[in-house]
């Protein structure tokens, strides 16, 4: 069969609705779509006007999945206008937080939506039949996650404890040591994850991508740092909107976010991982030698086993801080709102989330802008679906619909996140 | 009860952040327990298995707030036994219901750079505006321990065991010292649906009223309790302009003091 089409009208296992269509001709691929079907919301508009008190609030609800993510690009955002800075024990708290974060939202991805891809399950509920103490391992350490996050935020979605300047309340000593035994139980469930997962099988394929990651001269990176990338990108948060245009590509209906320069790049845990892997604590950088992952990886199925360490690392780094954790005098630094602009940048598990506002001197936003990760991934899965399908073209078509499927879920696309700033147009056929 | 076969669960998404079917995937230590009582029939954010109608328990999530979407909730009804909505997008509309109070076409051009490209209805609606609904379970996100309740009183044929009073009420259960009454914290409390366990003021906030109105809501003598706390007139109206904006009690309190 030389010509086809390989339609999927609702994408399983991805957050939030989105489909595929790809057309076949003469066995190369014609078009490639992954269309955004997710209805918009418009979070930028109704920002306008509300107080910056209200806006890591807000912001939460742009996805459920990783509403840590909007909460801590909001309000560093905001603490750049203001000319707030928020250091110390604090500052470690939001580190916690965002490990919380991480762990749930990779641990549900790598047990719940990814991995029964590579064993041919068509979801973790029927995986457990089979291997039900690996999904238990994976439910207990994605609690395990939200167990930080329910603790420092008050509830696993949409905490409510995170505010400009810090916390409205911090925990005390004895609350946060109490995490610590199930942090230690999870630090080696996750190094049991990596060695389950490097043994999936995996398809030979790797791109040469433009990775785009946040690099801090000390940590591996959660809230701040510059951006940089595999070639030549080094800029400052504030720079972002010079180096980065959302472009609209004839083929598909949805908004793509680029480098001006070079065109499509690649966010979330694999550039992370190759940007940064001198910073992983020493035990994840051991765990990721010991798998024979090399510092750097270039096969987008593999980041199944680099979400993993990272799962490793955000158990490992979350000790670190409970066991060195005091009280800070004050839950949050005092400051007074100013007139300005202010931008920032955090990695939400799926890869980094700029923010940016402009304030009023009372605190209202004027203007808000939002960039979500996955709609900076979206040019790149598009290539990987067309160079994929492409080496894997003689495949019976179930199976190369299912394959194209994991090739999106590698980059475990929120689509809901994406949603609220990209063009939307349904075509009916 | 003989069941010859197992109740078919479905969940279904309009416009929404996920984050209330995701609390369905929270349930850690009951999840495996659960798909043993039931068969989830369709449930696209956790499989790709994708059983035809109909289905015994259908849980919605998300507003109405497309074309497409506003005919697609009527054939969810017709294949749905029982159809309960989760959350305040399902059940009041959510935060993408404040453009029910603004131009939805400065919203989209302020969004979009290709605005004719978008479909969109002018109001976000709950589910309830468009369809009968059988339960609504409430929350921003909903808790999700109420939601094994509100599945397995369905299950059971049974009322779902959730208690329509204040937060105020869930603060007492709790121990937790009045943060309005102590602190001159406004709280929207005494307004706002149980459900979530009073987490705010346990937190040293007030409530932000991300569950919605209780019953019977006193809005108006709350409104003035605030003044009385230092609150303006703007920021009353915004607080009751939230995650549960559209819902009418709040809707009525915020346009009595938008100016």
């Amino acid at each position: 069969m030389k010509n086809k089409t390989i339609k999927v009208d609702y994408l399983a296992r991805v957050e939030g609705e989105g489909a595929l269509y790809i057309k076949i001709k003469n066995n190369k691929v014609s078009d490639v779509k992954l269309k955004i079907i997710e209805p918009p919301r418009f979070f930028e508009a109704f920002l306008r006007g509300r107080m910056y008190t209200e806006a890591p609030d807000i912001t939460a609800r742009i996805c459920g999945i990783c509403p840590v993510a909007y909460q801590m690009s909001t309000v560093h955002a905001i603490e750049q206008a203001f000319g707030v800075t928020v250091e110390g024990q604090l500052r470690e708290l939001r580190r916690l937080l965002y490990c919380g974060e991480w762990i749930e939202s990779h641990v549900l991805h790598i047990y719940m939506l990814h991995a029964p891809d590579f064993l041919g399950y068509p979801d973790a509920m029927h995986m457990a039949q089979d291997y039900p103490d690996v999904v238990k391992r994976g439910l207990q350490m994605k609690k395990a996650g939200n167990a930080i996050v329910a603790l420092l935020g008050g509830r696993e979605v949409h905490p409510i404890n995170v505010r400009v300047g810090g916390f409205y309340k911090a925990p005390s000593k004895q609350e946060l040591g109490q995490l610590a035994e199930k942090l230690k139980w999870g630090r080696d469930a996750a190094l049991e994850t990596v060695l389950w997962t490097a043994q999936l099988p995996f398809p030979d394929f790797e791109q040469d991508y433009e990775f785009v990651a946040l690099r801090h001269p000390t940590e591996y990176p959660f809230n701040e740092g510059r951006l940089i990338s595999n070639k030549g990108l080094d800029i400052a948060i504030q720079d972002y909107e010079n180096h980065f245009i959302e472009e609209h590509v004839a083929h598909s209906n949805a908004l793509h976010s680029m480098l001006k320069e070079r065109g499509a790049y690649f966010v979330g845990p694999l550039a992370r991982y190759n940007l940064n892997f001198d910073k992983l604590s020493p035990l994840a950088q051991e765990a990721a030698k010991n798998v024979g992952l090399d510092s750097i990886c270039k096969n987008p199925f593999r980041s199944i086993i680099v979400r993993s360490i990272e799962v490793l690392y955000a158990f490992d780094e979350a000790l670190r801080i409970v066991e060195g954790y005091e009280l800070p005098e004050q839950p949050a630094v005092r400051f007074q709102p100013q007139a300005g602009i202010g931008s920032a940048c955090t990695e939400a598990p799926r890869g980094i989330l700029y923010h940016r506002y402009k304030l009023s001197g009372e605190g209202l936003i004027m203007d808000a802008k939002i960039v979500p990760p996955t709609s900076q991934n979206q040019k790149t899965i598009e290539n990987d679906l067309l160079n994929y399908v492409e080496q894997a073209i003689l495949l019976p078509e179930d199976q190369l619909t299912w394959q194209c499927e994991q090739a999106i879920r590698n980059y475990d696309p929120c689509i809901s996140c994406a949603t609220h700033f990209l063009t939307l147009h349904i075509e009916r056929e | 009860m003989v069941r010859n076969h197992k109740p078919k669960l479905a969940v279904w998404k309009f416009a929404s952040c996920d984050g209330c079917q995701l609390s369905l995937l929270d349930c850690e230590d009951e999840l495996l327990t659960l798909v043993d009582e039931i068969e989830i029939a369709n449930f696209a954010e956790a499989s790709r298995v994708i059983l035809k109608g109909p289905y015994d328990l259908s849980l919605v999530e998300g507003s109405i707030t497309t074309p497409h979407d506003e005919e697609r909730i009527h054939r969810v009804r017709r294949a749905s036994k029982h159809l309960v909505t989760i959350g305040a997008c399902a059940t009041s509309g959510g935060i993408q219901a404040l453009r029910n109070f603004k131009d939805v076409n400065e919203f989209i051009s302020l969004v979009y750079a290709s605005p004719k490209y978008i479909e969109t209805l002018n109001k976000s609606t709950p589910i309830s505006d468009h369809v009968y609904v059988d339960f609504e379970l409430h929350g921003c996100p909903i808790n999700k321990l109420q939601l094994v309740e509100v599945i397995s009183a369905f299950l059971h044929g049974r009322k779902p065991n959730t208690p329509s009073h204040s937060v105020c009420i869930e603060c007492k259960l709790r121990g937790t010292t009045c943060v309005m009454v102590a602190q001159g914290t406004p709280c929207l409390g005494p307004v706002t649906h149980a459900g979530c366990g009073a987490i705010c003021p346990s937190y040293a906030r007030g409530c932000y009223g991300c569950f919605g109105p209780k019953e019977t809501p006193n809005t108006v003598a709350l409104s003035a309790r605030w003044s009385k706390l230092g609150a303006k007139e703007d920021e009353i109206m915004r607080t009751f302009r939230g995650f549960n904006a559209y819902a009418e009690a709040f809707r009525k309190e915020s346009e009595a003091h938008e100016k």
